[in-house]
């Protein structure tokens, strides 16, 4: 009976268990970054080949300087769309390959809890990459930055963050009816996402119809601001304005979150009643 | 059976059209991304000899990370995610061989993802490359050395993922970007600071990429200052030696490691990473 009243045991429910289940389902993604601190060198290191290489076709084209701290932006962008296809998409998939996902589902907790503290752990933990990959990339290449307003800046970065994990969480219910074509999904969607929404030039030089349809992604909209924010000669390429730039995110903010959380529920509905929770094919 | 063996699993007996799709679907857009960067620079004009060097460059560095990351991934792959490499152990067979093999699936979808590139690029894009006026030998000559070499370059790798555990993954893709940068693929060595420039030189894949170049739209090659003043036969000269080199210590290392992960139990070593 002592034990069942001590604290350890106390039973938490509604807000408290999904804040609770929030933070739990964080805690990994931030602590797993000291469990293997090498991993951050490699981290920082793979998507800096990436920036150092098309810098320099950028000089051997003899590009003004402003393409120098696109592509440097874009690398360290990479990061979040990295980790939203590995680590947020693919995720539910990975955890019923390893028997996770029926523990999850099980457990008396929200799973749209678990998969915002898998977004939440995964955003602090990105970032941090990301601003490595900025600062190391702006050493190594002279580039500079002027705001020219901080307050537009946070706004666009927050709500590409929450659009981008939104539609992360959206995704992970997706992929988990992939099955063995979810590695494939994610794999198919890194060289097209990173051409189609402009990581390392300005969506404005693609056709307007597919700069448009590219706006999908919340990264191309949020690249494409932050580009005109950060960089004086900014506005010359931006695909809109920051203004309506700002709208459209908030819009996909609440879209892809309120979507994940449809999505999320009847994909666990089908998991449950096909059996696809526990199956594991290899 | 390893060739074949790593062709199944390469398309993981998933939907064709799907695999098939995002084995062209990927190269291509990786090279779209180089076309609209120079596109834009350039203001589309793609007469110039840079455009077909980058292009070319890039379409055959597809067999860098085909090849030689195909064959330390099979380590990986076997022993992390099938769990296999043990059994692969005990088999009555030549360990480097198998890893080879399981390699040469990664040649076939790489090749296809070349060629698709290329041709991609000859349709739309108007690189020079007139079927009458290729090198043929010197291509093939080229071709086939290179593909030895990167073979045995991911061989090497292949024996240091043999002894690490939670880096294994990255190896592969580490050492494919870094010679990205050093092997002038996608730009000639001379935009380099020249403090790097001397990696670049040391890399066999420089050459390789170089003779390619040259065997299929020559004078555009040569329109750099890089290696300009080596002729075909030098060049082929350097690049035999520099694979002989290094496919020799690739060979030593492989059996070094091999026998360091038989001592220290790391051949079912796995991380659930």
């Amino acid at each position: 009976m002592n034990a069942v009243s001590s604290k350890y045991s106390r039973k938490d429910t509604g807000w408290r268990l999904f804040l609770k289940t929030i933070i739990a389902r964080a805690y990994p993604r931030l602590i797993g970054q000291q469990r293997e601190v090498s991993w951050l060198v490699f981290d920082v290191v793979m998507p800096m080949l990436a920036v150092v290489a098309y810098v320099f076709v950028y000089r051997a084209l003899n590009a003004p300087e402003e393409y120098i701290g696109f592509v440097v932006m874009g690398g360290a962008m990479t990061a979040f769309w990295m980790n939203i296809l590995w680590s947020m998409s693919s995720q539910l998939y990975w955890e019923k390959e390893q028997g996770n996902l029926a523990l999850y589902i099980m457990a008396p907790n929200s799973m749209m809890a678990i998969l915002l503290g898998m977004a939440l752990g995964g955003m602090l933990a990105t970032a941090m990459r990301a601003i490595a990959v900025t600062l190391l990339g702006s050493l190594m290449f002279g580039v500079t930055y002027e705001v020219t307003s901080f307050l537009q800046l946070f706004t666009v970065f927050m709500l590409a963050m929450v659009a981008l994990y939104g539609m992360g969480m959206m995704m992970a219910s997706a992929f988990l009816l992939f099955g063995r074509e979810a590695w494939h999904m994610a794999n198919l969607a890194q060289e097209p996402i990173f051409l189609a929404s402009g990581f390392y030039f300005p969506i404005k030089s693609l056709p307007f119809w597919v700069a448009a349809g590219a706006s999908v992604i919340p990264l191309t909209l949020g690249m494409d601001a932050m580009r005109q924010l950060i960089f004086s000669s900014g506005f010359q390429f931006g695909f809109m304005t920051v203004r309506f730039e700002i709208i459209i995110l908030a819009v996909m903010s609440v879209v892809f979150v309120v979507t994940a959380k449809f999505l999320l529920a009847y994909v666990e509905k089908i998991a449950v009643r096909e059996g696809r929770v526990t199956e594991s094919r290899r | 059976m390893a060739a074949w063996l790593g062709w199944l699993i390469e398309s993981n007996w998933t939907d064709p059209f799907l695999f098939a799709v995002y084995s062209i679907v990927k190269p291509l857009s990786g090279a779209a991304i180089l076309v609209i960067m120079y596109g834009i620079i350039s203001g589309g004009n793609f007469n110039t000899p840079l455009f077909p060097y980058i292009y070319l460059g890039n379409a055959f560095y597809i067999y860098v990370g085909a090849v030689m990351t195909g064959v330390s991934w099979a380590v990986v792959d076997d022993r992390e995610h099938y769990k296999t490499l043990k059994y692969m152990y005990i088999a009555p067979i030549y360990i480097p061989v198998y890893l080879l093999g399981r390699g040469v699936a990664r040649f076939i979808t790489g090749s296809i993802a070349v060629f698709i590139t290329i041709m991609a690029g000859v349709l739309f894009l108007k690189v020079p490359l007139h079927f009458a006026d290729i090198n043929w030998g010197l291509f093939l000559v080229t071709l086939i050395l290179g593909v030895v070499m990167l073979a045995l370059l991911g061989l090497l790798l292949a024996g240091i993922t043999l002894t690490v555990a939670r880096h294994e993954g990255f190896i592969g893709e580490a050492t494919a970007g870094a010679l990205y940068i050093f092997s002038g693929a996608v730009f000639p060595l001379d935009v380099l600071p020249a403090w790097i420039r001397p990696v670049g030189y040391f890399m066999p894949t420089t050459y390789w990429l170089e003779l390619l170049r040259r065997s299929l739209v020559g004078n555009v090659a040569q329109a750099f200052p890089t290696l300009a003043n080596f002729s075909n036969l030098q060049i082929l000269g350097i690049l035999l030696g520099l694979s002989v080199f290094f496919g020799t210590v690739s060979i030593w290392v492989f059996r070094y490691c091999d026998r360091l992960a038989r001592e220290r139990g790391l051949i079912d070593h796995t991380t659930n990473y």
